[in-house]
């Protein structure tokens, strides 16, 4: 069983070095220092690595043991943060829940910065376009009416409606892994429309219209091309072309449901 | 220890079936504009005189125009099953869920229309070719 193999593996790390069998593998990072370097270029790295340990901890090694200007971000490295999506192997994910052995670690792996933000350095981007798509949408409460002197009741049945889209994480992997959003970088892109879902679909809130009619723009979802490319990207394993197929659906019949 | 590697340009987007099903929908889409192109003004001709018309047409009737007669019928019918697709993915609520199942009905459809096309259609080129 191959299920079983790989537990026996991480019980043998957990409780020992010794039992580990380490490879070395060749990380091929997309390099960028602005004040040095007028294009991007690709540096080699040999790492020693666990197989079943995350390619964050083979960049720390790089930076760590090797050179110590290589930048990137990282925080929680647990997947809760979100900060350390990156390109790897091609396909957006988090470097701290991409295993070695999930990645082909025979050939170089492959690490570069998501796609369709500015590079700053290295793997960092500037995400403030990302985020100023994401704060136009308005991703907060917005009840009219006489404030509850409790708290605002929903049924199960209401809160489960938009459960999918509360899990986002704001990595950016969704939005930098759309081929609209590569070309058009007004484009809200699925991060932004995941989170107005969020509130647009919460029978508490109130400003569901108003949402919508941001998202009727041009660069609004009617950009979105399904390509399921943010789907597939999304490390919480949001269903986000649903989620955006939804907002579409309700600017049409002009009904919440 | 670091050591260049070369081209600094970046890896291809490694999407899977949707994207490239996108990226398919664009080029057939490209395609079928070019020919209608052609198309608008081959018949415009019919205008100037029939007879210059049936010239043009006539020599259509050769096995390179046929190929892309070929290629214009299945462009076209891609086209139009993954754009029905596209409109299941965003109007059926169950549409992003089964979008993969949908893309390979699409090209399992394709496929079979296009081995019946293909005989009534190259009739004349598998004549010139092989005798038949």
């Amino acid at each position: 069983m191959s299920t079983a193999t790989v537990q026996d593996k991480v019980a043998t790390s957990a409780s020992g070095r010794a039992g580990i069998e380490m490879m070395t593998i060749t990380v091929r990072v997309k390099r960028f220092n602005p004040e040095l370097d007028s294009a991007p270029r690709w540096v080699d790295y040999q790492v020693e690595a666990d197989p079943t340990a995350r390619i964050l901890d083979s960049l720390h090694k790089i930076k760590w043991e090797q050179d110590g200007s290589l930048t990137f971000r990282r925080s929680c490295a647990h997947g809760v943060c979100g900060s350390d999506a990156m390109r790897i192997n091609g396909k957006n994910r988090l470097a701290c829940k991409a295993l070695v052995k999930d990645l082909n670690p025979n050939k170089p792996i492959t690490v570069e910065p998501i796609q369709g933000l500015p590079v700053l350095k290295d793997l960092v981007v500037d995400m403030e376009p990302f985020f100023q798509a994401y704060r136009d949408v308005k991703p907060f409460l917005i009840a009219h009416g006489n404030e509850p002197t409790r708290e605002r009741v929903q049924s199960q049945t209401d809160r489960d409606r938009f459960d999918d889209t509360t899990k986002c994480i704001l990595c950016a992997a969704c939005t930098t892994s759309c081929p609209v959003f590569w070309t058009d970088g007004q484009y809200f892109g699925p991060a932004a429309i995941v989170n107005a879902h969020r509130f647009i679909f919460d029978s508490r809130d109130d400003a569901a219209d108003e949402r919508l009619e941001i998202l009727n723009d041009r660069e609004g979802v009617w950009r979105c091309r399904t390509t399921f490319n943010c789907t597939e990207a999304c490390p919480r394993g949001i269903q986000i072309t649903q989620a955006i197929a939804e907002v579409k659906r309700a600017l049409i019949t002009r009904r919440v449901i | 220890m670091a050591s260049g590697a070369k081209g600094a340009r970046g890896t291809l987007y490694r999407g899977r079936e949707g994207m490239w099903s996108w990226v398919a929908q664009r080029v057939t889409g490209v395609l079928v504009f070019f020919f209608l192109f052609a198309h608008v003004l081959d018949t415009a001709l019919v205008r100037v005189s029939p007879h210059t018309y049936d010239q043009v047409i006539g020599t259509y009737k050769n096995p390179v125009v046929n190929l892309l007669e070929v290629g214009l019928v299945g462009a076209i019918m891609f086209h139009a099953f993954n754009g029905l697709r596209l409109i299941a993915v965003d109007f059926w609520s169950k549409g992003p869920k089964y979008q993969r199942q949908l893309l390979w009905a699409v090209v399992g459809l394709w496929a079979v229309l296009m081995l019946g096309f293909l005989e009534p259609m190259m009739q004349h080129t598998f004549h010139e070719w092989f005798g038949w």
